[in-house]
Order: structure tokens, then sequence, then C-alpha cells
């Protein structure tokens, strides 16, 4: 695959509550941004098992994003503070299976941060078109 | 009808479309620059240029004037097309060669730079704005003049227009942005200001409020609309696909029968333009409070970014101006807001820009609130300076628009600063038309305009039945006013009693099938959502595509999947097709899951077999660009959908039975105001008091500011808790065991020695809190030392050893915002100048002097405040660091202190020093915490759910709090929250059921081997250990309690055996969406 061609494809996990909701006002604002996301709504982001995002990365997704309230403001009380934690451990996954750490994202979006849901997804594809594909892409 | 063919696809239009309408209708995108869809075609700019192919030969045609008709062959997009759009757009270069739309247009087409010779105008001929003006408008205020190369369009002798009415439609239609209205008109534009905004930026005459409005559509300004003010234009129905705007719409009188009414009018900003030498208004960069709110929203004018608006520069210094519009000779009285928002305020900017320098210049920081102190440390911490000033006035810098502040600073000498952006912290007032209101209602108001309330009946009005919460009965912060809608709530649900449920209609829906063990049978509907999806995405190809997919035995796109006619049709072909799965795929499932599932029930399909494909709001409305990118985002969406659908389960909503009965723990104030609430709203009420008797802290109150008798006010309250038939008191009592969750709690009271056990559906925490008891200030060591409340009771018994008293000092913070207690007590100050005033009016002789930190007279405590200082109290500040100091001498005692102000010692003898000593939690609250599992804050005050939205919840459900448990607070906000927690507990108590989510946790016995990983993050405490005997052996296993758990799914996250997982957010069905995006 030349780099021309190369479109980086990212799982992004968004919390019911505020991030999916402010993926929702990036488009009633009609903010544009890369085609390259495909979001899943769960309700928290503290519900991401690390599975799921190492899953996803060794099944060929170039990336993955979970965006959840910002901290202090999560529907569950502290819902995000597991989510934060559990970074570390996804974090220290991703050196093991030999991925680079731009590949793995935690992002606080609000209900009202369209502006920011739409920012973070462009910088974040340009960060991994950048970094080409997934080693384990196929 | 006309059938037609446009780039090999055939649409069907009316007779009279145009090739561009066509097009546009099979969502192909044509460009132009002279086509508005509430204008007759044109045809002036040529860049919409299409090819026919007739049997003569193909021809180039403008598709925005040339008809449609039947069997014609039209290609948008042939080399030729592009070619001719090419030169058009050379020639346009040519005439506009810094135009920048023309510019980015012409570079789409490859074309960078004009073989011809520039002319260097703005104005590309279109005529939109003449056509807009005449067609639209009526007016015809401006037109072409001239011809050949000097056609241009003017104002008829190139002078301002007479006839213009200046609205502005000229400049909103220009491709170019080349109309100047100001260069148009005689009349003065009148630019729409956003209120959402604050004005900082405008809005149109139609208009979605803000961007979390519900509903949220769009409503027209009918004060700035043309078509009412003038009847003409009309345009916006053009734009409308889903033929919503409707200008017949009349405003509608509904009458209701209501027993109770509840206002909550809010407030209004101060007008800062009546302080005219601060500059609002004249200074562009002086802003009120709220704008600056606004500028650091991420929905705000600069997208959250801090701009300062006469450059939309960064500012690096910006200064906040407390008490603009508080505080004041007319406005006598705080808006208790200020000092927190400009801290918050402060705190944020600088988060956005580390960098920033924030000055707050205040008089006294009123940070009473709970953990408010602890967040004002925190700002001075992150370097938010203070200056105990109030600056006289605001001068501009004209050449650089900044703006100098002079004030005085702590030690005395004059300086002046300049600053890029002023905040001003402009206080609360009344809603406009408050008269009208309250004469509506007959309800009284005060001096200042705010509803009328009482010490007691802090949410009642002048007018039985009346209630009111928020701003309205005084300035208040989130947290007083959400407490206050409860206790209205409250007040109007004991009214009610009787009448409660009678107007409940329930809906039936037909028997559920059962789907269990059959295969999957999907159904997707994919919605065109008018152009909205269908104007970028190609529907037909993305449910062609559905039929594809494994278990799909049905698709078909709707041109909206959420019409009446749509959802009927819906219902029907789940019958038709057995459909066992339904996959929508449209907007976003936050505001229509509801309807589909409902749909879903309709049909006799359990509402949890649906799922949701949100190809609108996060597909076509980000990609309107992309629209190949578009169609093929929607197809994985529908494809990730369709994996999650077949995976699947139907799910029932559980149900417990509520026990009707009520725990309250406590006997003070709150918990007696509580109880009794409950008990006359017909609920059952187990009131335990630790002490002998009923009345807590209440009984060392004498009198208030308000005016009204505190122990009159405990007798009656106590006589009707001991006679009303619904309360069952036990006294000298305590709760010392508590099994089971919300709607079902079994509590153990221990009293006399007997225990007894009651059931209950709620528990009410209103377990008060203590005096702290000084080791400072000689107190215990000289009788002529006592507390405020000593005082109180000395004054109320008229004893008579006060009448020798000729000099008193009162010291404040006394165990208060210290190290060990780093809050503010709240109560203090207010019964500081309570006493004092008490003292005065006795013998306005006696000297009484006030040593404070802050006077912390918020609301309408500033009247009381002012009186006092009127009657001759003292007020002397003194500094966190130089305490004063107190020696007894045989004469009397002797206080020292450094008056910062004049900077130097004081000296004041007294024969009486009256201390203001902290409030201190119970030393029971761990028990009790432990008990409820509920948490405490460093301060050991019980940790509401959230600060400022749940104040009388907490996280776990069924438990609500009051009173001085959960922080210092006076009389009537003790007795407003303990009213709301009475309606927070009826949401409960007045239910024979409660239903528990489906979408819940729910636990894998068999993957389950009782690590309990999953315990500890559980914010609910939802989730407990349990062991037993299994075939001979321990097995362990978690159990999930229904009522509690709320489906967040950290258990599922946390577990590494898949022993505990989230219905409808299962792993699988998470990673069958994972592997289908990845497809």
């Amino acid at each position: 695959m030349s780099d021309e061609e190369f479109e980086p494809r990212i799982i992004g996990f968004c919390c019911n509550w505020c991030s999916y909701a402010g993926a929702d006002l990036a488009g009633v604002s009609r903010l544009q941004y890369p085609p390259n996301l495909r979001v899943i709504r769960v309700m928290c982001s503290g519900m991401v098992h690390p599975n799921l995002v190492i899953d996803a990365l060794t099944k060929g997704a170039d990336a993955v994003i979970i965006c959840g309230c910002h901290l202090g403001d999560c529907h569950y009380l502290e819902g995000n503070v597991a989510a934060e934690n559990r970074k570390e451990a996804i974090d220290l996954l991703l050196e093991d299976f030999g991925l680079e750490p731009e590949r793995f994202r935690l992002e606080w979006v609000s209900a009202s941060e369209g502006p920011k849901f739409a920012e973070v997804i462009r910088e974040m594809t340009e960060e991994v078109r950048a970094l080409g594909p997934s080693p384990y892409r196929t | 009808m006309i059938t037609l063919t446009i780039d090999n696809k055939k649409v069907e239009v009316e007779e009279g479309t145009t090739v561009l309408q066509a097009a546009e209708k099979l969502g192909i995108k044509i460009p132009t620059l002279c086509h508005h869809r509430s204008l007759k075609p044109y045809g002036s700019c040529r860049v919409c240029l299409v090819e026919l192919t007739g049997p003569r030969g193909s021809v180039i045609q403008a598709s925005c004037v040339y008809p449609a008709q039947e069997g014609l062959i039209v290609q948008t997009d042939t080399e030729r097309v592009k070619k001719t759009r090419r030169i058009m757009l050379e020639l346009l270069l040519a005439r506009c060669p810094d135009t920048p739309q023309i510019k980015e247009m012409a570079k789409e087409y490859g074309v960078e730079e004009t073989r011809f010779p520039k002319k260097n105008d703005d104005c590309i001929l279109c005529g939109l704005c003449s056509r807009v003006c005449e067609e639209r408008m009526g007016v015809g205020a401006v037109g072409f003049v001239n011809r050949g190369a000097d056609r241009k369009i003017a104002v008829p002798y190139d002078k301002h227009s007479p006839i213009c009415i200046a609205c502005g439609a000229c400049q909103v239609v220009c491709p170019t942005d080349a109309v100047d209205l100001s260069e148009v008109t005689l009349n003065k534009p009148r630019p729409i200001a956003s209120e959402y905004d604050m004005g900082l930026v405008q809005r149109s005459s139609i208009y979605i409020p803000f961007p979390q409005a519900i509903p949220k559509v769009a409503v027209i300004d009918r004060n700035t609309c043309m078509h009412f003010l003038k009847d003409v234009c009309k345009s916006c129905e053009n734009f409308c696909q889903a033929g919503a705007i409707d200008y017949e719409q009349e405003d509608e009188i509904e009458e209701v029968d209501v027993g109770a009414v509840v206002l909550s009018p809010g407030f209004e900003q101060f007008d800062p333009n009546l302080r005219k030498e601060l500059g609002y208004s004249r200074y562009p960069n002086v802003l009120s409070s709220l704008q600056f709110e606004r500028i650091l929203s991420a929905s705000g004018p600069y997208l959250g970014e801090i701009l300062r608006p006469s450059d939309e520069e960064h500012p690096k210094r910006i200064a906040w101006i407390q008490c603009v519009g508080s505080r004041e000779v007319d406005r006598n009285y705080c808006s208790s807001v200020c000092c927190m928002y400009a801290t918050k305020e402060a705190i944020i900017a600088k988060e956005h820009q580390p960098d920033l320098d924030c000055t707050i210049f205040f008089i006294d920081m009123r940070a009473f609130g709970k953990g408010f102190d602890a967040y004002y440390e925190r700002a001075k911490d992150l370097g938010v300076r203070y200056v105990r000033c109030y600056p006289s006035s605001i001068k501009e810098v004209p050449a650089t628009k900044d703006l100098k502040i002079t004030y005085q600073k702590d030690d005395g000498e004059i300086t002046t600063e300049e600053f890029n952006m002023v905040v001003l912290s402009t206080g609360i007032r009344p809603p406009f038309h408050v008269h009208e209101l309250a004469d509506k209602f007959g309800v009284k108001l005060n001096a200042h305009g705010f509803a009328d309330t009482k010490g007691f009946t802090p949410v009642e009005t002048s007018e039985a039945g009346v209630y009111v919460c928020g701003p309205f009965a005084g300035p208040k912060d989130i947290p007083e006013t959400v407490m206050e809608a409860s206790a209205g709530a409250a007040m109007a649900m004991a009214l009610l009693k009787d009448e409660r449920g009678t107007l409940i209609t329930h809906k039936e829906y037909p028997p559920e099938k059962d789907v269990a063990g059959q295969e999957p049978r999907i159904g997707v509907f994919v919605c065109h959502c008018g152009r909205n999806i269908g104007g970028y995405a190609d529907v037909p190809s993305v449910v062609e595509y559905a039929k594809t997919l494994p278990n799909v035995v049905y698709a078909e796109d709707n041109l909206y999947t959420c019409s009446t006619d749509t959802q009927q049709k819906i219902t029907e072909l789940i019958a038709e097709h057995d459909l066992n799965r339904v996959v929508v795929a449209s907007c976003s499932p936050r505001t229509h899951e509801p309807l589909f599932r409902n749909t879903c029930r309709e049909a006799g399909l359990n509402e949890y077999l649906f799922e949701m494909a949100n190809i609108r709001d996060q597909c076509t409305w980000v990609h309107m660009n992309e629209p190949e990118e578009a169609t093929r985002k929607s197809k994985d969406l529908v494809r990730m959908a369709v994996a999650k659908a077949r995976l699947l389960e139907p799910l029932f909503k559980g149900s417990l039975k509520v026990v009707n009965e009520a725990l309250v723990i406590g006997g003070g104030l709150a918990g007696m105001t509580a109880a009794l609430n409950l008990a006359d709203q017909g609920f059952k009420v187990h009131l335990v008091e630790k002490d002998k008797e009923l009345g807590g802290n209440f009984r060392h109150i004498h009198s208030l500011l308000s005016g009204e008798a505190p122990q009159q006010k405990l007798a009656e309250i106590v006589e009707r808790v001991n006679s009303h038939p619904n309360i069952d008191l036990y006294l000298e009592g305590k709760v010392c065991e508590v099994e089971g969750s919300v709607g079902n709690f079994k509590s153990t009271i221990r009293q006399n020695g007997t225990e007894t056990e009651v059931r209950h559906g709620i528990a009410i925490i209103a377990a008060g809190a203590g005096e702290y008891e000084p080791t400072e200030y000689l107190y215990g060591k000289d009788s002529r030392v006592i507390t405020q409340r000593d005082l109180e009771e000395g004054i109320a018994e008229n004893n008579p050893e006060l009448e020798k008293i000729k000099s008193v000092v009162m010291i404040q913070c006394v165990g208060s915002r210290e190290k060990e207690r780093p809050y503010c007590s709240r109560i203090c100050c207010q019964q500081a100048i309570k006493n004092a005033i008490a003292l005065k009016k006795r013998r306005p002789d006696i000297e009484v002097c006030v040593l404070y930190r802050d006077v912390r007279a918020y609301g309408f405590l500033e009247e009381h405040y002012r009186t006092a200082r009127e009657l001759g109290v003292r007020f002397i500040r003194y500094d966190e660091n130089q305490k004063p100091e107190v020696s007894s001498t045989d004469s009397g005692l002797k206080v020292s202190t450094v008056d910062p102000i004049l900077n130097a010692a004081v000296n004041i003898d007294c024969d009486l020093l009256v201390l203001a000593p902290a409030i201190v939690p119970n030393e029971d609250v761990d028990e009790v915490g432990k008990l409820f599992k509920i948490p405490l804050n460093q301060d050991k005050f019980f940790l509401e759910a959230h600060m400022k939205l749940r104040p009388v919840d907490f996280a776990t459900d069924g438990v609500f709090m009051c009173g001085l448990a959960h922080c210092p607070k006076s009389v009537a906000e003790s007795i407003a929250q303990a009213e709301a927690a009475a309606a927070r507990a009826a949401t409960i108590l007045s239910k024979d059921e409660i239903e528990i989510d489906a979408t819940i946790s729910e636990v894998v016995d068999a993957n389950c081997d009782g690590c309990a990983y999953c315990i500890d993050p559980c914010p609910y405490s939802a989730l407990t250990l349990l062991e037993y005997m299994y075939k001979g052996s321990i097995k362990k296993t978690v159990e999930r309690d229904g009522a509690l758990c709320k489906g967040c799914g950290v258990c599922q996250a946390t577990c590494p055996k898949k022993g505990i997982f989230i219905r409808s957010f299962k792993l699988e069905q998470i990673g069958a969406m994972v592997d289908a995006a990845l497809e």
C-alpha cells in the first residue's frame, strides 16, 4: 500500500451523555472532519474494556479513541476516572503489541464541545495518517 | 411528471422544474453563484453549465434556467462541462481577481490564474441583490445601471436610498460579500443581536435559540422578521424541505386547572449601562460576566478561545470588577453569586490560557457556600490576584483599546494599571415585568422587587398555593435554586396529596411476541431526512447494500423515517415480514431512539430489539463535501448496526415493590420539617432523634434578622410532630443497622435498650452538626469571653449582666477558614450582625466592634449589615496572618488588632468578648455514613451526588439529606433543603413499584470466580460478594442489586473473565460492531 492511498481507520467509543452528544453537535453545527472515524456509542467511557481497544487495533484498526465526559461531569459519577486509570494499562498493552502510543487516545469532550470533537478527530486522523497503517492491518 | 436522466440516474420531476432542481433532488451538486432557491432562475453566472445530449448531438446549457424535459439526458461532470466551467471561472476571476469565494471555486477547477485582463471588482453582476430586493422585499432599492463594460449594481443616482428598508437581504444573498448595507441605505441598519451569545454575535430572524434548545426547532422572531413587519420575503419557506414553516401560526391560549402554582421566572442581569463610569457599551473590551461566560464556552462566539472583541486577539491581562449593580444605595443587597463566578471564570480562563494574568477587584470575598473557600484558595494558588478595592471608573486607551484602572493598593498607594479586557461582575436583579406577574398571582414583592418570602416559609408567598423558587425569591446559587425547586414541589405535593396520580393515563400496547430461539430477521429503514442525508449520501445504494447483509430480510428508504405515516408503515412491515429486529439508519439515537422503540412496541416487538445507525449527525452533516465517503461511511454504520442487532436480546424492565414509609434520622429543624412534609403528603415516617427532646440546634436560636420568633415556631413544630398520626417518634433513639436498598430498606432502631425493626422505602439524613469549642482568645479561661450563641441566649433572657456592659468586641471566623477547617461556617456573620443590632437597639450607647475577615452578608443580609453600621456598630477587618490578640485585665479585656486600611495597631478595651465559633460535623457522621454507604467530604460533611444539580441526593438511590449535616446553613436554607429532601423522597414513596431499567449489569455465574475486582469501582455500591456452598465446596460470586445499578458498565470493563456484562452493551455486541467496522 503506498502512502498516498492510506486512509486511516479509526474506531471511536463515545459515551452517550457527553461525547456522543458532542459528536452530534459537530454535525448539527455542520463542522466538517475527515470520514475516517467509526463511532460506537457506549453508555460510559468507563464501560470500554481494554480488550476491546486491543482487539480493534490487532484486527486492523489504525487507531482507537475513547471519548468521555470531562472529569467531574460523568453521568455515572466517576466512570471516566475508571477510563482514565485504564489508559495506563492500555498504553502498556500497546507497547507489548508493538503499537505506537499515538494509536490510542482518551479525550474528554462535553455535549457542548462540537468544535472540539471535530478538531480532535481532524488532528488524530492526520496524526495517524502520518504514522502509517497499523502493523496488524492486512 | 417528467422523467429525465442525470449522470446516468433517472429522476422524476414535476413539469416546470429546472435541470438544476432535478439534479438537486438526486443529490448531485452543481456549482452556481447566481441561483437562489427563493428567487426566479436567472442564469447570469454561467457556472452551472451542464451537457445535454439529444438526437442532434450535445449542447452546453445553464442548468439553472433550462427546463427539465421528458427523456432528457444530462451530464454534469464531463470533460467538456469542466472545460467550459473553467473558462467561465477564468472570466469571473478576471473580473474579481481578489474575491476569496471566486478564487476558491476557481481553484477547485484547477484555475489559479486568468488569461484575461483583470478588472479588480468584487461584484460578479449576478443580480442576486437587486432580485431579492425586488422579488422578495418588493422594494427595488438597488438595480443595474449602465451598459456593457460599465454595467454595475447601484442605488439610483449613486446616493443612499431613501426607500431601502435596511433589511439586509442584499448583503446576505451576495455570493462575494460585495454589498455594504451602510453604502446602500439612508435608514439605519438594525443588526439583530444574539440573545444567547449576549449580543457578542448576531443572529437571523429565523433561528434555533441555542444549541441545546428543547425542542430543537427554529423559531421566527416576529419583531424582526420582514414578513411579519412588512408582509414581504417568505424566503425561508423555500429552504425548508419538510415544509415546516407556517407563517399563519398564532399564539394559543390554553386553560389548565391547577391546584398549586410554582413561580420560577428567574432573574435578569443588572444592566451595566447604568454604571456609565465603567464604560460598558462604550469600550468594546469591557464585558459583562455573562458575555465572558459565552466567550469561555466551546459553543460561544469564539468557540471557546479567549479573545477580546475589539481585535479578536488573546488578552494577556484581564480584570474583574465585583459588585457591579450590587451592594449599592439603590440596590442594597448582595447578589450572592458573583464572587464565586468571577473566581470560576478566572480559573477557567487560566485553564484555557495558563499565562493569563487575572485580577479580581472586590470588596468582601463572599465564598460562603459549601467548598467555596477551598475553591477561592485554589484560585489564589493558581495565581489569580485578588485586590480589595472597588475601582471607581475605567478609562480606555484609545490606541490599543486597553483599559486603565486606578485603584488604591493595600498599603494605601494609588496606582494605575492597564488591562486588555475588563469583566464586570454584574449583579442579579428581579425579572422584567415582575410586577405584572406578581399582580396576576397576588404575590407580594419585597422592596427590591423579589418575591417576599419569610424565614420559616422560604418557598411560600403571600398567596396560599402559590410557591416560588430560585432567584425570584432573592439572589442565589444553583444548588440553593435546585433545593428550592424541590421544596416548591414538596409544598405543592402536600397541598394536593389527594389528587396525586389522578391525571395519569396509561398507554396500552399489544402483547409482545416471543422471539426466543428465532433466527434474526432484520428490517433496515434508511432515512433521507429530506435532503439532510439523501442530499449527500446515496441512500438507495445504502438500502441495496443493507439487503446484502446477513439476516437482513427487508430494507427500504423513507423520505422521513420519523414521520407518523412511516411509523405506521414500519409497524405493518414488522408484521408482514415477521421482523424480529429493527435497524433505523437516520439521525441520533439520543433524540430518536425512544420514538422508534415505541414503534417496535406498537408492533408487538420488544423495544430492545432495536438499533440505530447515526448516518446524519455523525455522517452526512460532517462530510457534506464528500458524497462518496459519506455513502461509504453510511454503509459501514448500517453494517455495524446490523451486526449488533443480530446479537440483541429482548429485555424486560424489572420492578420492585416500594415500602411507602420513610426513615428520618435527626429531629432538629431540618429532620422535623422533612418528616412533617412527608407525613402531610400521607406517608408514614419513622423519626429518630438521639437526644431526649426535639429541636437540635434550633433550640438555641432566639431571634432572626427577618423578624420571626424561633422559639414559638419550635414549639409549634414539636407539637405537630408529636401529634401527627403519620409520625412515629423515637427519642433517644439510634439507628444501629441498615439493610436493603431503595424502596426496601430494613433498619434497626435502638431505643432505651429495646430494638425495633422498621421497613422503609427511603431514608433522609438530617443528622445535624455541632459547635466548635474555641481554644483561642481566652475562651473557657475568662468568663467574659463567650460565644454568639451564649450572647443570643443572654439577650433573649434579658440577662441583667448585659445591662452593665459598655463595650463589646466580636471576633469572627473562630475555627472557620483555618487549616483544620478550611470552610466558611456561613451563618456567623449574620449572627454577629443580628446580635450587634439587638445590643445597639437595646442600648444605643453600647460600643460594639466586629473584627472580621470578610463580611459575608449575602443576599438581603446586606441590608442588615448596613443597618448595623448605621446604628454605630464598628466593623474592623483583620488579616488571617495577623489575628487579634486578647489579654485579660482586672478592669476588663483588651483586644489588639491591626487595621489593614489604616495599617495601624488598634487596641480596644471591652468588657465582653463574643466569639463566632465554627460549625463542626457531629462525631457520629462516620457511623451514619457507613450504615447507608454514603460518603463524606474532607470536612466530614455529607457529600451529595452532585454539588450543583443534586444537592439533597446521594449517589446511592433512596437516601437523601438536609440541614447542617450537608454544610453550614441558615434556618430558612435548612427548611428549604428539608422540604426538598421530602420532595425527592416522595418521588419514590409515591410509587407502588419502582421500575428497574433493563439495560443494567448482569452477572454470569459460570464465569465469575468472585475475584471482586468489580466491587470497589462500582460508583453505586450495587455489587456485593457472595459466598455459598456449591457441590461441597465454597463458590464465590458477585450479586448485583438491581435497584442500585445504573448500567454504567465500569464492572464490565474491569472484569478479567467476562463475569459481568451490561445488557445491550455486552462485550460481544460491542465487539461485533468493531469487527463490522473493520470488515
